[in-house]
């Protein structure tokens, strides 16, 4: 019985092979874990299938130094990237990506404008919340950057990230910025409101993990992380919870090398990945929202469920949108230098 | 001769002196020849305090773990065969766990819900949690505690190179236990001294994990500027400059210490 079995699967698996060997293919680079098997159920096996492509797979932690490599050694391997959206578009401005053209990306050119940019589309958010361990707080819980500014109301040791990404943008909020009126983002008046409240903070986390571990062992009472990190803190059982209310909406986004060795497929295969439906299948597998805010309409997200994500609507709608043309400017890429005297200092 | 070790001069040059070459290079030159990396490593605040803080940490690291290395190689040394073979496992054993389990295991003994506040909380001696890490003094305990064997065995190699009939003759010329050691085998031991120093001192200057993990952000280590460099600049030179200046400290550093004492000893030769 399972040699019959494995005789059938080897069969298939041989048809596959000779057909991909004829067929078109890409290879498609994220950052690996969870998140790129999520991907793989969701996006990438159904596009490929769809498509009658085969997509290769790597994963890199940080794909910009391989990006930079690849495309200036003039013979890039990889075809498209899911990476921070600050990584596509600086690389758009230094030439290492492709501009797109939406016309032949129909599924992109649907989407808010803000959502794309010459040299990419959406493919998931995350956010960066306000996060607190419900034991400190059982009521009356911090609910927006003010609160957690506030030290008197809300006593507690705190945690805030070694970065400026969204951390400047807490701090402006804290200070009474609206969140969609945060760009171009006044930069000494963040860093002031940052003196602040830096003699209160206990750690500056470096990595996801870490933030994750300082909530759970309960050695901060409030912090900010990425949402994905607290729902998983809380599905382990620990008493933690977070509000979208001023989040800061991050995204990673889909884009292709300059010179990729395989640029027609490459663009369809981006249309297809930011498809409403494929999109709405990514957060059944894991913490994040769509890329693609459609996916919202295609009824496979159970209210429930959406209620659940960043990119919501209605949950968008409480947070500021990270604009990473900001963070990719000399204004922004200024304010990330400065970050380092802050933290020194 | 030469035939017998060209073999292995290859390798430390494929392996060393090229990449090191390499790096070097990229630090003066990007797009034409470019002095702007080491302008801002020699002109920049961030440096400065990155540099002055890292050599104050290994400094203290350094004279900590000769402190707490010394009695331990003693012991080791003055024990029979038995004991110290038991004494010198025990502080090889944690060569054998990876640096980040090490962290980790400090984080869990040292946090604010750690087993030693909890210890001191139930003890009454404390009522709010000590702050023992997320700052520089977790950073230096779990770097002394990764860098302690190696100052015991250089410590105990020399040791054992110390006749025991000297501290016999001194007895018996009429020196106090407390006499002999500090006019015979302490100074007998000193090259052991020098060498354990030197190893913990020039390792913990590139110290990256520790305090990465341990230092709450605020302990900001040359490694760590490297790699911030990287990110920053978007450019090899502007991590390598880095690089190359603590590369130089700690040539410096080897060439300083070896007017005292031959190299061949430091690295454990003879």
């Amino acid at each position: 019985m399972t040699t019959k079995l494995g005789y059938a699967l080897l069969g298939a698996v041989a048809l596959s092979a000779t057909a991909a060997g004829a067929a078109e293919q890409i290879t498609f680079v994220s950052q690996g874990g969870a998140y790129q098997q999520a991907q793989t159920v969701a996006i990438l096996d159904p596009s490929a299938k769809k498509l009658g492509i085969t997509i290769n797979q790597d994963s890199i932690p940080d794909a910009w130094p391989a990006i930079k490599t690849q495309v200036g050694s003039g013979k890039p391997i990889w075809d498209v990237v899911d990476t921070p959206t600050g990584n596509c578009l600086r690389g758009g401005e230094q030439g290492l990506i492709e501009k797109l053209d939406f016309s032949k990306i129909p599924n992109g050119a649907a989407m808010p404008e803000v959502y794309r940019s010459p040299y990419s589309v959406s493919y998931e958010f995350y956010s960066s919340v306000l996060s607190y361990s419900q034991k400190t707080f059982p009521k009356d819980a911090p609910n927006s950057w003010a609160d957690f500014w506030d030290v008197k109301k809300f006593p507690g040791r705190r945690a805030l990230r070694n970065h400026p990404f969204a951390t400047l943008e807490a701090a402006l909020m804290a200070d009474g910025v609206a969140p969609d009126k945060l760009y171009p983002l006044d930069v000494d008046r963040a860093f002031r409101k940052l003196e602040e409240i830096k003699p209160h903070i206990t750690v500056w986390w470096t990595s996801g993990a870490q933030s994750a571990q300082l909530l759970n062992d309960g050695e901060v009472d409030m912090e900010m992380a990425w949402n994905g990190r607290v729902s998983a803190v809380a599905k382990e059982g620990a008493k933690v919870a977070f509000t979208y209310n001023q989040g800061i909406l991050q995204s990673t986004s889909l884009c292709i090398l300059k010179g990729a060795p395989n640029l027609d497929t490459a663009v369809k295969f981006l249309n297809e990945a930011v498809d409403p439906v494929h999109q709405a299948n990514l957060p059944l597998h894991i913490d994040y929202g769509p890329g693609n805010p459609k996916a919202f309409e295609t009824g496979v997200i159970k209210p429930e469920r959406a209620a659940q994500l960043p990119s919501e609507p209605a949950n968008a709608s409480k947070q500021a949108l990270m604009s990473y043309a900001w963070w990719s400017s000399p204004a922004g890429e200024a304010a990330e230098k400065r970050w380092a005297s802050f933290m020194q200092k | 001769m030469l035939a017998l070790v060209s073999p292995a001069l290859l390798v430390i040059l494929a392996l060393i002196v090229l990449p090191v070459g390499w790096l070097a290079w990229q630090s003066i030159y990007h797009d034409g020849f470019t002095l702007e990396n080491y302008r801002r490593v020699f002109t920049e605040d961030i440096y400065w305090r990155s540099f002055a803080l890292t050599f104050e940490i290994s400094l203290a690291v350094t004279v900590i773990a000769l402190l707490l290395g010394y009695p331990v190689a003693y012991l080791a040394n003055a024990l029979p065969k038995g004991w110290s073979i038991l004494i010198l496992s025990l502080v090889v054993l944690p060569f054998w766990t990876s640096v980040l389990v090490r962290a980790y295991a400090w984080l869990a003994l040292l946090q604010r819900t750690g087993v030693i506040n909890q210890f001191l909380r139930y003890l009454d001696v404390i009522s709010e949690p000590l702050a023992l890490v997320h700052n520089t003094f977790g950073t230096v305990v779990a770097t002394v505690h990764i860098l302690l064997p190696f100052m015991v065995l250089p410590l105990y190699a020399s040791m054992q190179k110390i006749p025991g009939d000297l501290m016999q003759a001194g007895a018996s010329l009429g020196a106090s236990p407390s006499l002999t050691f500090f006019r015979v085998f302490l100074p007998l031991s000193l090259p052991g001294v020098l060498a354990g120093c030197t190893m913990v001192f020039v390792l913990c200057l590139g110290f990256y994990i520790t305090p990465e993990l341990l230092g709450g952000g605020r302990t900001v280590m040359v490694s760590m500027l490297v790699s911030r460099n990287v990110e920053l600049y978007n450019q090899f030179g502007a991590a390598s400059a880095v690089a190359v200046v603590l590369l130089a400290s700690v040539l410096a550093i080897f060439v300083a210490v070896s007017r005292f004492i031959s190299l061949d000893r430091v690295l454990g030769q003879k």
